[in-house]
């Protein structure tokens, strides 16, 4: 998965949890917790809808992972 | 309509979800209505037939107007005919704050409106902000097309529209109604309460590390926040702490019938609300949960109901990860005590003469000096403190 769609899925997700934040003002590394004001239940619902969408089980330890975007796409890609 | 706190004088009808003819149950949602505090459903409280949708959509109406006739079981058609001279109002759960207003003010004027919208099978589903916004603008949100989950219409949506610039990050409310809520509220605990506070710090070792395994063996769906285990602490360390749990009116103390913590959630774009997580002594730690998640999720979006609104017999805050370290509560009149929560952060902590790094919580009580002392706030924290030693039990 590119970081062109891995911005599409996090924006698709992020509509649900938080409808007035602006993924594309986010640059790829900075945190995605700081940048948009996620607290740790929105990130929990982020994590979920990734998992959801990318058949992914993701284990609480790799959460790090997936703090920004340029990370994210890189967990996904494996 | 009812009122949603002390400090509501009106509110707006958004959306009906009945029509007449329509036979509701108690419990059941069937009107939306937008309060400085955002959008909220109101449930009916008892099983009834829709008889006539009296409010007309979008017009301020004082607290204790007409908003439907219902025709309860037994009742005649004609008892509850519009001919009627005594209308009945929606009848909604009894609660601190719902002092019903004479409707006659306000029938006339009420039943001169049209229920627009009344017969419409979907509705347009918008955030709070994007429906004031509309509003605002004197849209009709049907005509409008959302990008929202299912297809519902958000503030960007607007952009453009009427001469709206697009504002990033805009709240899901109105700010300044909200911010003019909250210092009423603030202002009134502050002139009347006398708050005592207390502190302590509570090691979170125990309660992380057990958090931490418990959810290597859930989906991801199932996995646990911090949050619920402090909020199941304090429901069951509320059991030994009634004065705690209730509320101050007229010179006197009545205790809460059950224990329904207020959730304080932040908003974006600012302030607060603190739906009631209802029972929280009697749900167990994956209901808790559960519970948490929709709750935020609704104060978020604009779809809290009445009973969230009024139910709250305590209120918890917990600032979370990017938090404080410490918060002195402010009480939340009527109510007659607020726990907070800082962010957990490791903290060099003494333990058997030895000094260790441990994940360190700082709880706060604030509690009304009418009702209880420090004594019994310190057998409080105290307890909420054995419990979180000892997650297991949680």
């Amino acid at each position: 998965m590119n970081e062109q769609q891995i911005r599409a899925m996090v924006a698709d997700a992020l509509a649900e949890i938080a409808p007035e934040v602006d993924v594309g003002a986010v640059d790829d590394s900075s945190d995605l917790r700081q940048a948009l004001d996620l607290d740790s239940m929105d990130f929990l619902n982020l994590v979920i809808a990734l998992s959801q969408r990318t058949g992914c089980q993701i284990p609480e330890a790799d959460y790090p992972k997936l703090y920004n975007l340029k990370n994210m796409a890189a967990y996904f890609a494996d | 309509m009812p009122s949603l706190g002390p400090d509501m004088e009106s509110a707006r009808v958004v959306e009906w979800l009945v029509k007449p003819g329509d036979a509701v149950r108690r419990g059941d949602v069937i009107v939306v209505v937008e309060t400085d505090k955002g959008a909220i459903e109101i449930e009916v409280f008892e099983d009834a037939v829709v008889e006539a949708l009296v409010a007309p959509l979008d017009t301020e109406l004082a607290v204790g107007a007409v908003l439907a006739r219902l025709r309860t079981k037994g009742e005649s058609e004609h008892q509850a005919s519009p001919d009627t001279p005594k209308a009945q109002a929606l009848p909604v759960a009894p609660a601190p704050a719902f002092r019903p207003e004479p409707p006659s003010v306000s029938t006339a004027r009420l039943d001169a409106g049209a229920p627009r919208g009344a017969t419409d099978s979907g509705h347009q589903r918008a955030s709070p902000a994007a429906r004031k916004r509309a509003a605002d603008l004197g849209l009709d949100l049907a005509t409008l097309h959302g990008s929202g989950p299912g297809g519902a219409v958000l503030l960007a949506d607007l952009a453009g529209l009427g001469g709206v610039s697009r504002g990033r990050r805009a709240g899901g409310f109105d700010a300044a109604a909200m911010r003019r809520v909250i210092g009423t509220a603030m202002a009134r605990a502050k002139r009347e309460i006398p708050h005592y506070y207390l502190g302590q710090q509570i090691s979170m070792a125990a309660a992380l590390d057990w958090l931490g395994r418990a959810n290597e063996n859930r989906s991801v769906e199932a996995r646990l926040l911090p949050a619920a285990l402090l909020l199941r602490a304090v429901g069951l360390a509320l059991t030994k702490a009634p004065s705690l749990n209730g509320y101050y009116e007229d010179g006197a103390f009545r205790a809460g019938e059950g224990i329904h913590v207020g959730w304080a959630v932040a908003l974006r774009g600012g302030g607060l609300v603190a739906p009631a997580i209802h029972d929280v002594d009697k749900l167990n730690i994956d209901a808790l949960m559960s519970a948490l998640r929709d709750v935020v999720a609704r104060a978020r979006r604009g779809g809290l109901r009445r009973s969230e609104m009024v139910d709250a017999t305590v209120t918890v805050t917990s600032l979370g990860e990017r938090g404080a370290d410490t918060v002195q509560p402010i009480i939340h009149p009527p109510q007659v005590a607020m726990i907070g929560f800082g962010r957990i952060v490791e903290r060099p902590w003494a333990v058997a003469g030895q000094v260790q790094v441990q994940p360190v919580i700082g709880v706060s009580l604030a509690a009304d000096h009418r009702v209880s002392d420090g004594h019994l706030g310190s057998q409080f924290l105290s307890e909420i403190e054995r419990l979180l030693n000892a997650p297991e039990s949680l």
